[in-house]
């Protein structure tokens, strides 16, 4: 009877575990194919197309191209690799322009028609239109329509996703954006966590750190948006009026709610690691003539190296990851920083601000998830190298003697 | 002029009185080993000469302890140069979490050795000193803690050899040994006494009756007996003593 009930509750352990995994996997693979859907989409909008006049050479155009081309940044097909001509823009609603409404016809029966008219007259045309209106024997010529490119999105320095025709997704600024700004938040974190951890564990009385911890601790538990309101109130006006801004949502202030957020896991983690390092270590130590610090920045942090860089990582993790704060307070100016005082955007913040816009399935939708794999991989590597380093550093240096 | 000489020593862990009156004169170069019961004092007593206790929150002494004819528990003395005189060994070998070279040459560099000829000089000096340098030399750059207990524990006799203390502490240095590490051990004390000051604290009073010039019996926080060795094994002039080399108790 016995081993029966410890059979069955050995099986509920194991069912636990595999369904715990098995829907861990389930939502990367989810995560992916939602992902890499985006590739199979044209760089056009759907179910509209580009044309140009039959004599026009240019037989495609790069998504940046159009874009510019459509925004009049450019404005002669010789800067596409055309004949030196002026290029004229062509959208549907320019029609009633050419065309008086009896010759559209009551239903825009005979737009197509029409378009064909256009495009044949004008040496210089780029018309966009949706596909229904490009009749079978239409005089001008469709520009290729390829399917947005690997190199476009990952290496393409702009994200504008609404743009049309062709929209923006460049990942460029959203990368740089999440990694300047956790790089600062760990460059203002990283000597304060250590040093409050350091005093924490080895110089406050015990009485000091019976005070502090519950308080540091409690920073933890605060709501994100907490802080961002925190941020957005008290540091964004602090560093407009300091560095004189014409607005003081930057990265800046996004690091320094990061950091601010990311404290508290760097303290308790490395200090809880400095705590452990054995009484007997310290002994051996002090009883060589080493002073106090000596013992500390000789004996007990390379002792407990590897709790300190496991805390470092989660902090880290946890500023790469944190959206909301860092929604409020940067401004979300999707271009690529030069200098932190600059608004800009993170992958975290962009997804949480736009996935409710775009349309379920659409391009964009799909370049947000994509986003998320970016985030995924960019975390992974950042938790396989600590795990790589501290088992470097670990090796035989383990806790146990 | 004796090597340390303790007078009236009261030692208090907060209301606790740890260690009633004890004197005690110790001659250089003698080996002296305390015994007694678990919580006696002896340790207490041993982690004085070197001011370890100081640690201990809400730890007070009374009374006086000279080294080489100095207070050590004067304002004026430096406690980390005092450490440096007299080394110490502990229960359980704790190398550090650095190399076997690196755990050597440690007291060296904290206290401000730059010279890196004379640290390796003095490194394989205290290796072969410890009897340890014929199993170490080839992986001297590994982990300390790929050695064995007894051999760590030499390492660890070793690291406390290298700053050239005067007088070496030896808190039970054998008592997580197998016998043969502590065969080794005995032996090595038997080495160092040529140089060092040796005061041991053990619970093995064969070890004792084995290594020691003296020995001192401690019970209760008092020192009952302090003598020759052979003396105290043979012929003990306090019955508590008899009853406790005899194992009557203890």
């Amino acid at each position: 009877m016995k081993q029966v009930w410890e059979k069955i509750v050995e099986g509920i352990l194991t069912c636990s575990g595999f369904i715990t995994s098995i829907t861990i996997v389930l939502i990367v693979i989810f995560l992916f194919t939602e992902a890499f859907g985006l590739f199979g989409n044209k760089v056009t909008e759907e179910g509209y197309v580009l044309a140009v006049n039959g004599k026009n050479p240019v037989r495609e155009l790069s998504a940046v191209q159009i874009k510019d081309v459509f925004d009049e940044e450019i404005t002669n097909w010789s800067e596409v690799g055309g004949p030196d001509i002026g290029i004229k823009v062509f959208r549907l609603e320019d029609i009633t322009s050419y065309f008086s409404e009896e010759e559209l016809g009551a239903e825009y029966d005979k737009a197509g028609e029409c378009i064909g008219k256009v495009v044949a007259d004008h040496p210089g045309i780029i018309a966009f239109v949706p596909a229904k209106f490009i009749e079978k024997d239409f005089p001008g010529r469709l520009l290729k329509d390829e399917h947005i490119s690997f190199s476009e999105v990952f290496a393409g320095k702009e994200w504008f996703p609404t743009a049309t025709p062709a929209p923006q997704f460049g990942f460029v600024p959203l990368v740089m954006g999440t990694l300047w700004v956790s790089f600062f938040a760990i460059l203002f974190a990283l000597p304060f966590g250590l040093s409050v951890a350091v005093y924490m564990s080895e110089v406050a009385s015990s009485r000091t750190r019976g005070f502090l911890k519950p308080v540091i601790e409690l920073l933890n538990g605060i709501p994100s948006v907490v802080y961002g309101f925190f941020g957005l109130i008290v540091i964004v006006p602090l560093i407009q009026k300091v560095f004189d801004l014409p607005v003081g949502e930057t990265g800046l202030a996004g690091s320094i709610v990061l950091a601010i957020m990311a404290l508290p896991t760097i303290i308790t983690v490395s200090e809880d690691a400095m705590r452990n390092c054995p009484r007997a270590m310290r002994e051996a130590s002090l009883a060589l003539g080493a002073t106090h610090w000596q013992t500390i920045y000789k004996v007990v942090i390379p002792f407990s190296i590897s709790g300190i860089t496991s805390g470092v990582v989660l902090g880290i993790g946890r500023a790469i990851g944190e959206t909301m704060a860092v929604l409020m307070v940067t401004g979300n100016a999707a271009v690529i920083p030069t200098t932190i005082l600059e608004p800009l955007r993170t992958i975290p913040a962009t997804i949480a601000a736009e996935l409710g816009e775009a349309p379920a399935g659409g391009a964009h939708y799909e370049a947000l998830f994509l986003l998320g794999v970016v985030l995924f991989l960019i975390t992974m590597i950042i938790n396989f190298s600590v795990e790589y380093i501290s088992s470097k550093t670990g090796a035989g240096f383990g806790r146990k003697s | 002029m004796n090597k340390i000489d303790a007078q009236h020593v009261n030692f208090f862990y907060g209301d606790f009185q740890a260690l009633k009156d004890i004197s005690m004169a110790i001659e250089e170069k003698a080996v002296v080993a305390f015994i007694g019961p678990s919580g006696c004092g002896k340790s207490t007593f041993l982690r004085l000469f070197n001011r370890m206790n100081d640690l201990i929150p809400g730890a007070r002494l009374e009374g006086k302890i000279q080294i080489d004819g100095v207070n050590i528990y004067d304002k004026s003395v430096q406690v980390d140069e005092l450490r440096k005189n007299v080394g110490m060994v502990f229960q359980r070998p704790n190398p550090f979490p650095k190399s076997i070279f690196e755990n050597v040459a440690y007291g060296l560099r904290v206290n401000g050795v730059k010279d890196n000829e004379f640290i390796r000089h003095r490194v394989e000096e205290t290796l072969k000193g410890a009897a340890l340098w014929d199993e170490v030399k080839n992986k001297l750059k590994e982990s300390a803690f790929a050695l064995s207990g007894g051999q760590q524990q030499r390492l660890c006799i070793a690291r406390a050899m290298a700053v050239s203390p005067s007088v070496l502490l030896m808190d039970e240095p054998a008592s997580a040994l197998d016998p043969i590490s502590t065969a080794k051990v005995e032996e090595l004390i038997h080495e160092l006494k040529k140089e060092y000051t040796i005061v041991i604290v053990t619970h093995n009073m064969q070890q004792a009756a084995r290594v020691s010039d003296k020995t001192a019996f401690f019970y209760m926080g008092s020192m009952v007996e302090y003598d020759d060795t052979k003396k105290i094994f043979t012929n003990p002039s306090k019955e508590a003593t008899q009853n406790y080399i005899t194992g009557r108790f203890g």
